[in-house]
């Protein structure tokens, strides 16, 4: 760009902001991002519609890019973090408007993996998308995932594991949801550098995820799913 | 006879041995030979050096006897960060020491040089701006883990499985500290990237600049035999000035009755081979489910076919399979971005 003339957020109309929003979270610029959100509420704006016009599709673009392979971890990280700052203010205030979930997602590695940048990184994601997400940390035993899942009332259980000789534990937590009858209440999403689509049928999970995007978007799908299932009864 | 040089007495160095041969068997799996042995998830593999001794001094005998030149420590999570996960933090210099000294012995009876290699992984954190890992604390927990190393007697350190350029910089500098020799290998498993979006020609670019380059470098894990293979095309296409280490997984893992199978076979794997070395590898292994039968099959192909000419892509694809992802990031294709309103500061 030649000119880098800086552009005053507040002399932006709606349309333009929310546009430069977008290209301030692609830039992961946090404090950017802090003013935009307090300009849109300024001007009445409603929590949900900062949420999902500005911050949730801005993260889409990131989303997309990343799993296009034109972005990488770093980019969304920094991202992320920008999108966190905005979420800080939305929080307690889309919570006093009684504003419509997402979802809500339990997320953490399993027993013995200890490896956790790619469950942060589905975490944040799925936080720019929206979903509320409850990180229950690295090195879960199976009670660990139950106990969150039914604490929580979450819809969607999310394991990550990035080694070869924890992947198999991922079997054993599904297997004990399916003994304890609450397999069906949950969908389970997996993922981790070395599993694919056919281990992740294997195991008796709904959806492998090959990277943070396509887990956000498996997330969704398989929500408004769940949401015309109730609808039809 | 030329004076050996102190300190290395006992020991086969690796640049010796990469003056005088053409191609340097590495070892296989780690993780899938432990796992194969008894080790369950939950368990860090380092407490086995000293829980188990006899089970890792299985596991280096079998790569050692399969033919290899080299092998890796079980050490890889053998940093303070990665053991305190096990609340073994305390614990570094100790399972290092113990893991190389190992190592140390089955070497030393091998009867022919054998290379005993310090295997050092990432921390598992991420580094600032990003994330909360300084560059100081990454040296130190490095350095520590170096520091045991080199105790029990490794020959040289082998950082790897790295996919930050920071954390790579900063392995570099604690094994200066440690004043020694050190190899370091990336994994480029999203694209053809690193997870960090390291390329194989930035990786070339990054160990030109270190201060404290490594004796050779190169790329293990990632998704399968053929991608490392274009990985590895990516290297020597940059035009590196050191010898350059592949170390490919046997193949992608499959779910089997309750463990992991890689579908890589030692025919695979010998093919694999003979491709890097003719795309201009030097130290070549396997990774992830590469077993004993796997490396037997690696060296009897090394030592029989003769050198051809470097693989084409296509060539890859037909003998070890299609590519996970079509461009790898290195192409004309490159820096193609997103169409972008003003950038603006802040």
């Amino acid at each position: 760009m030649a000119d880098e003339e800086d552009i005053i957020l507040s002399e932006l109309d709606d349309e333009e902001l929310v546009l430069q929003m977008h290209d301030d979270l692609y830039d992961g610029l946090k404090d950017e991002i802090e003013e935009g959100v307090r300009i849109l509420l300024d001007r009445g704006w409603t929590p949900y519609d900062v949420l999902t016009k500005a911050l949730v599709a801005g993260m889409t673009i990131v989303g997309a890019d990343f799993r296009d392979g034109i972005l990488f971890v770093p980019e969304v990280l920094l991202a992320a973090n920008a999108m966190k700052a905005g979420m800080a203010i939305l929080k307690p205030l889309l919570a006093e408007t009684g504003a419509p979930k997402v979802g809500k997602m339990v997320i953490g590695t399993v027993k013995g993996d200890i490896h956790d940048i790619g469950k942060n990184l589905v975490g944040m994601m799925m936080e720019g998308a929206g979903f509320e997400v409850v990180d229950i940390g690295i090195n879960n035993p199976v009670e660990n995932y139950i106990a969150a899942l039914e604490r929580e009332q979450a819809d969607i259980l999310g394991m990550s594991a990035l080694l070869t000789t924890t992947m198999p534990y991922m079997k054993v937590v599904i297997d004990t949801m399916k003994e304890k009858g609450m397999r069906e209440d949950y969908i389970v999403l997996v993922g981790g550098a070395p599993l694919n689509e056919e281990f992740g049928k294997a195991i008796g999970a709904d959806a492998y995820c090959r990277d943070a995007a396509v887990a956000v978007q498996t997330a969704k799908d398989y929500m408004s799913r769940k949401h015309n299932k109730l609808a039809a009864g | 006879m030329r004076p050996l040089l102190k300190g290395y007495a006992m020991s086969t160095s690796l640049s010796r041995l990469l003056e005088t041969r053409d191609w340097i068997l590495a070892d296989g799996a780690t993780g899938t030979n432990l796992f194969n042995m008894g080790l369950t998830a939950g368990e860090a593999p380092e407490l086995w050096n000293t829980d188990r001794p006899d089970n890792i001094r299985a596991l280096y005998r079998g790569a050692v006897e399969a033919g290899s030149d080299l092998f890796l420590t079980n050490t890889f999570g053998g940093n303070a960060s990665r053991l305190k996960l096990h609340d073994a933090q305390g614990r570094v210099r100790e399972l290092n020491r113990v893991g190389a000294s190992l190592g140390r012995e089955i070497a030393d009876a091998a009867g022919r040089p054998v290379v005993v290699a310090g295997s050092m992984g990432p921390t598992g954190e991420i580094m600032v701006p990003m994330g909360a890992l300084t560059h100081e604390l990454a040296v130190e927990m490095f350095h520590e883990q170096a520091e045991g190393l080199k105790e029990g007697g490794v020959d040289v350190l082998w950082v790897e499985t790295i996919s930050s350029p920071e954390e790579f910089a900063a392995a570099a500098e604690a094994c200066a500290k440690a004043g020694m020799p050190w190899c370091g290998t990336m994994s480029f498993d999203t694209a053809g990237r690193t997870m960090m979006g390291v390329t194989s020609a930035a990786m070339v670019a990054l160990v030109d600049q270190l201060a404290n380059p490594p004796l050779a470098f190169g790329a293990n894990c990632g998704v399968g035999a053929a991608d490392l293979m274009r990985t590895l095309l990516g290297f020597v296409a940059a035009g590196p000035e050191r010898p350059i280490i592949a170390k490919g997984n046997a193949g992608i893992p499959k779910y089997h009755d309750g463990h992991i199978h890689y579908d890589g076979t030692p025919e695979l794997m010998a093919e694999y081979a003979v491709l890097a070395r003719d795309a201009g590898a030097t130290i070549i292994g396997g990774c992830c489910g590469t077993m004993p039968e796997h490396l037997a099959s690696m060296r009897r192909a090394l030592e029989e076919r003769p050198r051809g000419a470097r693989p084409t892509l296509d060539e890859i694809a037909e003998k070890l399979g299609g590519f996970s992802s079509t461009s790898d990031g290195t192409g004309a294709d490159e820096g193609a971005g997103r169409e972008r309103r003003g950038r603006r500061r802040g």
